[in-house]
């Protein structure tokens, strides 16, 4: 009987910290999405800010800064659900007037142009790469919660089913140094 | 910023892994960056001012080879003060998957880890049973960096996920200010690499010489690298031995020199290769390349257009466009003029630049990297 008794117990610690430990590691990937989640919209929004900034400063001809500029601004003020389409018409806007050699080089001959040209690159490129880091975290967590357990015991509670950010991220050739 | 890096392998043999890390310590150090490497390495090797000892690696068998591993205890203790010591940015984990202290940083760490996947090992049974132990201490890293596309895609294929392709990188400058040396030029073909691991490729050119030394007179081999030389011109004619010159293992300034004075670099490497950096290199001298179509070499090749390919073991193949090209000084200076201008992107200042920008995309907001409580925490918790 007490025999019985003591293995019952050992089995629920077992099984008590196995659960703990799983929804540890559900947890801190959650908190990995966060993270990752911010720094992909920290470079999103300073893609957007560099490319209006290039949009006013007149360097660019008044129709290229129009289409630079009616797509950053949509981007900055896309409502959740409509943010992957703006982002990705930013994308196609930024390979659209840079899609030559020589309108960067035109940027870059303007005063102060060289480092708004450097940000913009900068900016572009790291785009696809916090991107992927996100989508990267996702897929783990989106592994994770489909687990039998994890479903059944409901070990993520009420936080929401992680989402991929799916977007053209593209950046324009000229500002690309490297092939993908 | 502060910057831990873990390599796997130990430092007193040298290796792919070790030199990379080597170099990328360097040149963030030179940028300023505060770095600290942890690495398995033997009491009495000396070692750099950033390097930090794990400890002696073990050699275990694993993976087809005997390898040189840390893993235990002790070992695990160790990565834990060195976490708790540096309080870094960021960590930098190289091959997370091999058994060793990258793995262990993975599974005692927490915060912002990245991670670089070197190699791209055919799915293996050992992976498959691994997979459920790997998954909790991969899922920790933040970002993953493959070396190049073709690891990228065994990255993915393997674990799932995703990664940013960032190539290794050379010290272009190094390689295209070496001084040739007079008796190394004039219609010499330079091979480097192990002499006895076939999978570099050294029988496939053996067998494609004869032909080569026949149709060119003039011409000469020149091999440096370690093994048995005289079974390596075992399969070649006794005449034709003594144009095989054996350098033995050569420092980096002779390398440098050596790929300055070829007039093509053969690369007949069989396969294993996931980037292949002796390439860049070689370009990197301004020698003209040709080498075997490996999904990695044509990559880093940019598909044909920096260097030459041939079919993979094709002797008969090898043989011909290493005749075409001895002949053809032409096609040999555009060859050279191109990888040049090619390899500019695999310089450490553009490779470098990448590197941080992964390192700054997850800093930004987030807390330094700290022991993993959990770990231990819950046998705190348990009263243990």
């Amino acid at each position: 009987m007490t025999q019985t008794l003591i293995w019952t117990v050992v089995a629920l610690i077992v099984i008590g910290v196995y659960l703990s430990w799983t929804a540890g590691r559900l947890d801190r990937l959650h908190s990995r999405i966060d993270a990752a989640r911010a720094a992909l919209d920290a470079q999103l929004l300073r893609r957007a800010s560099v490319t209006q900034e290039l949009a006013t400063s007149g360097v660019l001809d008044p129709a290229a800064s129009i289409v630079l500029y009616e797509a950053a601004h949509a981007a900055r003020q896309a409502e959740e659900d409509q943010r992957e389409v703006a982002e990705s018409e930013l994308s196609q806007a930024l390979r659209a007037v840079f899609g030559e050699p020589e309108q960067m080089e035109l940027v870059r001959e303007a005063p102060g142009g060289e480092e708004a040209a450097g940000e913009l690159a900068q900016a572009v490129r790291r785009v696809p790469m916090a991107r992927r880091f996100h989508n990267d975290a996702v897929r783990a967590a989106r592994a994770l919660r489909r687990h039998r357990t994890v479903r059944w015991l409901r070990l993520a509670g009420h936080a929401p089913f992680p989402l991929a950010f799916e977007m053209d991220d593209e950046p324009p050739v000229a500002l690309a140094d490297r092939p993908a | 910023m502060r910057i831990g890096i873990v390599c796997p392998y130990s430092w007193d043999v040298p290796g792919g892994v070790q030199f990379h890390i080597r170099d990328l310590a360097e040149h963030l150090i030179r940028l300023g960056h505060e770095v600290s490497v942890l690495a398995p390495a033997d009491d009495e090797t000396p070692l750099p001012p950033y390097v930090v000892s794990a400890g002696r690696a073990v050699p275990v068998p694993y993976n087809g080879s005997v390898a040189r591993l840390n893993f235990g205890f002790l070992s695990a203790a160790r990565v834990r003060r060195w976490l708790h010591d540096n309080a870094f940015d960021v960590v930098h984990i190289h091959e997370p998957t091999s058994p060793s202290l990258g793995l262990l940083t993975c599974w005692a760490a927490q915060g912002p880890i990245v991670a670089t996947f070197h190699t791209s090992n055919p799915r293996s049974r050992a992976m498959i049973a691994a997979y459920p132990i790997l998954q909790p201490a991969l899922e920790k890293i933040s970002a993953r960096i493959a070396v190049s596309e073709y690891a990228r895609r065994t990255l993915v294929e393997h674990l799932g996920g995703d990664a940013v392709v960032i190539p290794n990188g050379v010290d272009v400058d190094f390689f295209a200010r070496a001084e040739p040396k007079k008796e190394w030029q004039g219609e010499t073909l330079g091979f480097i690499g192990r002499i006895d691991e076939p999978r570099k490729g050294l029988p496939v050119l053996m067998k494609a010489l004869p032909r080569i030394l026949t149709e060119r007179p003039g011409a000469r081999l020149l091999v440096a690298g370690r093994g048995d030389e005289e079974e390596a011109v075992a399969s070649l004619p006794r005449e034709m031995r003594s144009r095989v010159e054996f350098l033995g293992m050569v420092s980096d300034e002779d390398k440098a020199r050596l790929l300055r004075s070829v007039d093509v670099y053969v690369a007949p490497n069989t396969g294993g290769e996931s980037f292949g950096i002796i390439l860049v290199e070689a370009m990197s001298a301004g020698a003209p390349v040709l080498a075997a179509d490996l999904d990695a070499f044509a990559q880093v090749l940019d598909q044909g257009g920096a260097g030459e390919l041939f079919a993979n073991e094709d002797a008969d193949a090898l043989a011909d466009a290493a005749i075409r090209l001895l002949g053809d000084e032409e096609r040999r200076e555009e060859l050279s003029t191109r990888g040049s201008a090619h390899v500019r992107r695999f310089d450490w200042s553009t490779v470098g630049a990448d590197v941080l920008a992964v390192y700054e995309t997850v800093t930004d907001g987030a807390a330094a990297v700290d022991t993993d409580e959990r770990a231990g925490g819950l046998r705190a918790r348990l009263g243990l």
